[in-house]
């Protein structure tokens, strides 16, 4: 088993990221993460999928994808020369007995706190999933309310864009 | 010209070179109709009983023509009736457009009355679908559902047209024939490494599917065989590609296949797929499939390579052109040892077939049948099937001489499809066809024997009536220990009277003497007739791959004493 990302240029269209997950349902491919948005040119999306698995389902799920017609490109990113990137946003009870701890963490793992109540602090980490998880480790005896990840987003380093295929 | 969302679809259609369409109007296709009353002598519809008859028509009919069959229905369960045609049409790469109309905009979404989001309902059974909500786009939405229907790998596209559009009104420009998208052109490389793959065998098997038919390449896949001394055999799909007079040809192989066909399929060190997609019907156990062979696989569709079975060399591309490529470098040399090998194969088919002759005790065996029917059809002669073990049958003894003249379910295995089929490739191929189905198949959308009569069209319904689901039963006397579950179907229907009430000729046969009679006024009949067929219920479908099982464990012959 290893990880992948695989980038998606599709269309900027309703039901496109239906046909999408459909597309993945109905195949049985089983995925990490999905993240979409509009890039620089609106007619547009990026589709940033993540997942562990072998080498046939990551080939698998590619040349589905090539086969969806609001599919206009799909790329691989190679796992060392990739930038990847995730955001999560957790909401902590705010306690005399956690407070200290929950700022000296977020101070480490360079978060920010995006807000802060009598009863609550919410505390905003980017960065690799890695370091995601290890900072809900730290928080998990604290008193976790809530949270939210966004999945993956990833660029590859250097001058590699998507257009640069073989 | 300003036409409406209505009149654009007739025009379209027209404009795109369809000259039948198939299907049942309704409520929120009123105004799609309504174009069509006006449009009678350019585009001509033929009315069926139900929408899945429909949907079958227009399957059948891009089988035998090669275009892109169209069917309308209506939202709502006329849209839900047309699911398992467009399904089978997706199975079979066959190329059609369905179009449907919904509730007008402003009711999307609130449940109206025969609502159905039937985009997202046929999302994974079709190429692409459009729910086609502006009525400036609708022109750009159906060119584009013709071209992605025959473009590649082709299949059926949906276009969803809600009623308020069909109303609104836009100008209209008519265009021509929309093109394919271009194939990609295989690189010289890869064509260099399938020739030496070809060059350095000495058992080569050229195994053809769907695509070969698709594309007419059958005289290249022929030349291909001659020139490099191999045989040929075929996939379901690839039915009626190859002649099978063609002496090199060793017909279908996999789970039903021809004997001589699956045994040379194993005994190859070199498998050339074209247009082929390794289905489990026709592998068995796919990790014994061909062990120690190379294989090379010619497919427009990327996604076939290496999906079921890993292969040696991949040509994602226009087969034709990689096919031309690869007859001209091959060097030409004759393989005596793989020649005399394959037609041994063939000596020892015919030497198994004579034993299961002799074993058979039924006064009208299904091959006998077949036998007649080849005598009574001639190469223009479409022929037509459900599903079941009449269709491995048929697919086994019927005798093609040429392409697009086999129309028959395969990936999807949909009973009730040979009679809308058969309609569907009556209309496009003007040629007498015969539909072969069972009792069980027929039973199912029997109802489209009213649109044969009402069209008067020349179809020969031969029906193979043994009482029970004779392919599922076969099973359960094989592998669960002959519990006939809800396979004994014991009705008692009246074939012949059934098909005169609906106004069709009718013989019933259970003779060779009888079936020879009844097939040759049939066959003189200008309408429909139906020649209802007595056959025992415990003929078997042979040769067989058991389930699980790969070609070394096929089993050829049945004692039936041995079932007992």
């Amino acid at each position: 088993m290893s990880k992948y990302v695989i980038a998606v240029y599709v269309d900027n269209k309703p039901g496109v990221l239906t046909r999408v997950s459909s597309m993945f349902t109905r195949r049985g491919f089983n995925i990490d993460t999905l993240t979409v948005g509009e890039i620089e040119n609106p007619a547009y999306s990026r589709i940033t999928i993540s997942l562990s698995g072998d080498e046939y389902t990551k080939n698998q799920i590619v040349v589905q994808l090539n086969k969806l017609h609001n599919v206009q490109m799909v790329k691989v990113l190679s796992d060392e020369s990739t930038v990847k990137r995730e955001l999560m946003i957790i909401k902590m009870k705010n306690t005399p007995n956690n407070r200290a701890e929950i700022m000296a963490a977020a101070e480490v793992y360079k978060g920010k706190i995006i807000d802060y109540s009598v009863s609550t602090i919410s505390v905003e980490v980017t960065g690799e999933p890695v370091k995601i998880d290890a900072f809900i480790e730290l928080m998990m005896p604290l008193g976790i309310l809530e949270m939210c990840r966004t999945g993956i987003v990833a660029i590859e380093r250097g001058a590699e864009t998507m257009f640069s295929q073989e | 010209m300003k036409l409406s969302g209505s009149q654009i679809v007739i025009e379209c259609l027209i404009e795109q070179g369809v000259t039948d369409v198939f299907g049942y109007p309704g409520g929120q296709v009123l105004n799609i109709y309504d174009a069509l009353y006006n449009a009678g002598d350019r585009i001509n519809h033929v009315l069926t009983a139900h929408e899945q008859g429909a949907a079958h028509a227009a399957d059948g009919y891009a089988r035998v023509t090669g275009k892109v069959g169209v069917v309308i229905a209506t939202s709502g369960p006329g849209a839900t009736n047309l699911v398992t045609g467009i399904a089978n049409a997706m199975l079979d790469s066959v190329p059609m457009v369905a179009i449907t109309g919904n509730v007008p905009t402003s009711l999307v979404g609130k449940d109206s009355f025969q609502e159905v989001d039937i985009t997202g309902i046929t999302l994974p059974i079709t190429k692409h679908n459009y729910f086609v909500k502006d009525i400036n786009e609708l022109a750009a939405c159906l060119r584009e559902a013709f071209k992605i229907a025959k473009s590649g790998r082709p299949g059926p596209v949906l276009v969803d047209i809600p009623k308020d559009v069909q109303i609104a009104t836009v100008e209209f420009e008519p265009e021509g024939v929309v093109e394919s998208f271009p194939e990609k052109k295989v690189k010289d490389s890869k064509i260099a490494e399938a020739v030496r793959l070809i060059n350095e065998c000495e058992k080569p098997y050229i195994y053809v599917g769907g695509g070969v038919m698709s594309r007419n390449l059958g005289e290249d896949v022929m030349a291909l065989s001659e020139k490099i001394d191999g045989c040929i055999g075929c996939t379901f799909m690839g039915l009626s590609s190859i002649p099978d007079s063609y002496e090199r040809f060793l017909g279908m192989q996999g789970m039903h296949g021809h004997y001589a066909s699956s045994m040379a399929n194993k005994n190859a060190d070199l498998i050339i797929g074209i247009g082929i997609r390794f289905s489990d019907r026709a592998t068995g156990n796919t990790q014994k499939y061909s062990k120690g062979a190379k294989i090379i696989q010619l497919d427009v569709d990327g996604a076939e390579i290496n999906k079921n079975i890993m292969v040696d060399a991949g040509l994602i591309g226009d087969i034709g052109d990689s096919l031309k490529r690869i007859l001209s470098a091959v060097e030409e040399k004759s393989r005596p040892l793989w020649h005399e090998e394959f037609e041994k194969l063939k000596e020892d088919e015919k030497k198994i077939e004579k034993l299961n002759d002799e074993k058979s005790t039924s006064i009208l065996p299904p091959k006998k049948v077949f036998e007649i029917i080849n005598k009574h059809k001639d190469e223009n002669t479409v022929i037509a099937t459900d599903v079941g073990q009449h269709q491995m049958w048929a697919a086994q003894y019927t005798d093609f001489e040429k392409n697009r003249k086999f129309v028959s379910s395969g990936g999807l295995g949909t009973m009730g499809y040979g009679l809308g089929a058969a309609i569907g490739a009556q209309v496009g191929s003007h040629n007498k066809t015969i539909l072969v189905t069972g009792d069980g198949s027929f039973g199912m959308n029997l109802n489209e024997l009213a649109t044969a009569v009402t069209y008067n069209l020349p179809i020969v319904v031969v029906l193979l009536n043994n009482g029970v689901l004779g392919m599922v039963r076969q099973w359960q006397t094989l592998f669960y220990g002959k519990r006939y579950s809800n396979t004994v179907l014991g009705r008692k229907t009246n074939f012949p009277l059934l098909a005169e009430a609906f106004g069709a000729a009718a013989y019933s046969a259970a003779t060779v003497e009888e079936f020879e009679k009844a097939m040759a006024e049939a066959m003189k009949c200008e309408g429909p007739v139906l020649i209802e067929v007595a056959i025992e219920k415990d003929e078997f479908v042979l040769p067989m791959l058991p389930p699980g099982g790969s070609i070394e464990d096929i089993i050829v012959t049945i004692d039936k004493e041995e079932t007992q």
